[in-house]
């Protein structure tokens, strides 16, 4: 599983960073973790707003900063 | 409020609840926390009065006496205002998604196009640290330049806890104002630098970057359940954030209310003084601050005779242009574009300070 976090490095992106280390810990899942800065790479994704998460290439949340039990749930429906 | 709230989806009973009488407990509950903040609410002043003159038996006149109760009533008024207004803005906020606002604004022509950017930019959920994915994404899927900008410009400027605050310590009448002539620039500008035709002072790569279009990542549906949490989110992150400079500003207000002679910021920021309103907006630009710490310390000064104009135009250039959102459109904007963006914003609010001056 490959889970990336989309942000140009605002606070929420870096919490949002955070608590997806944080789930996956808790989760014990073994999945990679990217923090994506570039814009360019942010903008096809079709992403507007961020902080975004994407989960194996696909965007499932974006501008909203979730809790960790929020984004566990996200992890666990792929 | 939200307390109750929360407890109720918690429950884990409420689920076993058929869902139409689950409806009527939900309303009945809401019904009961909006009666007892009006009682509390309205109650304020008179609990403020009590505590100092009568609890505290302090002499009516003493300045201290004065001050204490100033605080004692404005800071909870504030906080309880900010805490309804900041819930009801999240919830309608869950109805408008920078996705969706994009799809109504693409291809939009000038000015009406600008009239629904600007009036979308006060309810589409904005952060700052987001403008450049949301700019680019805007113009490179057919949202004209111009109105790109009066989104961005109505966004920032039309604030929530600004306008809670207006009301609280000004009334009504200049919240109204505020909000008015706030969409007034937005919309305006973003005409004005539609009609300038300056894409070319965009960065060549922002044209060139292809967006996915499709809108990702959104839910289509969202239950009420749904809206009623993400207004309790808002109330969470941006109450929780604030309230500190809301007591910190109403304080210094409360200083200046009880210590500082009356009529001295007449002759500085008072109606007479012409320079004062420029003066204002060259000092309020590369400020950045949160409304919720200068309002209350403005309404202390406006009281000791600042006028209103000036002091209206010090809080827009403060929290509608700031250096911090500048320095990050940089990455999309050339110089000349940020010059005229900063330039045709300020002389607008310059304006507006002016009119209130004149007609107030």
């Amino acid at each position: 599983m490959k889970i990336e976090v989309l942000g140009t490095g605002c606070p929420k992106c870096m919490s949002m960073e955070q608590n997806v280390k944080k789930a996956i810990t808790e989760l014990a899942l073994q999945a990679e973790v990217e923090k994506v800065t570039d814009i360019q790479h942010i903008i096809q994704r079709g992403v507007l707003s961020t902080p975004a998460l994407v989960i194996d290439g696909k965007v499932v949340l974006q501008g909203k900063n979730p809790t960790v039990d929020q984004l566990k749930d996200l992890i666990k429906a792929r | 409020m939200s307390g109750e709230v929360q407890r109720h989806i918690a429950d884990p009973n409420a689920t076993r609840i058929p869902a139409g009488r689950r409806r009527l407990l939900w309303i009945f509950i809401a019904l009961a926390a909006a009666a007892a903040w009006w009682l509390a609410y309205t109650n304020l002043e008179r609990f403020a009065n009590w505590l100092v003159y009568g609890a505290l038996g302090m002499p009516a006149g003493n300045r201290l006496a004065s001050a204490i109760a100033f605080f004692v009533f404005e800071a909870p008024k504030v906080l309880m205002l900010l805490l309804v207004v900041v819930f009801g803005v999240g919830i309608v906020r869950s109805f408008f998604t920078p996705e969706r606002t994009r799809r109504m604004l693409a291809g939009r022509r000038q000015t009406a196009g600008n009239v629904l950017a600007s009036l979308l930019g006060v309810v589409t959920p904005f952060c700052s640290c987001s403008a450049v994915p949301l700019f680019i994404g805007f113009v490179t899927t057919g949202v004209p330049l111009g109105v790109t900008f009066s989104f961005l410009i109505a966004a920032p400027m039309i604030n929530e806890v600004a306008l809670v605050l207006l009301f609280g310590l000004f009334g009504w009448k200049v919240a109204a104002l505020y909000l008015g002539t706030g969409l007034v620039i937005a919309m305006a500008a973003g005409w004005v630098i539609g009609k300038l035709r300056l894409e070319r002072w965009v960065e060549g790569w922002v044209y060139a970057t292809a967006p996915a279009s499709s809108a990702a990542g959104t839910q289509e549906k969202t239950s009420w359940t749904e809206r009623v949490s993400s207004g309790r989110d808002a109330v969470k992150d941006i109450v929780s954030r604030v309230w500190p400079y809301v007591l910190a500003g109403i304080a210094v207000g409360a200083g200046i209310h009880g210590y500082v002679p009356e009529q001295l910021m007449a002759s500085i920021m008072g109606k007479g003084a012409w320079w004062s309103v420029p003066l204002a907006v060259v000092i309020g630009i590369p400020m950045y601050s949160n409304a919720a710490g200068i309002i209350p310390v403005v309404q202390a000064l406006l009281e000791k005779g600042a006028a209103l104009g000036t002091v209206l135009a010090f809080m827009m250039s403060v929290i509608g242009l700031s250096l911090p959102e500048v320095v990050i459109l940089r990455k999309v904007l050339k110089l000349p574009l940020i010059g005229t963006f900063v330039g045709v914003v300020g002389f607008g609010i310059l304006i507006v300070g002016y009119l209130f001056n004149i007609v107030l």
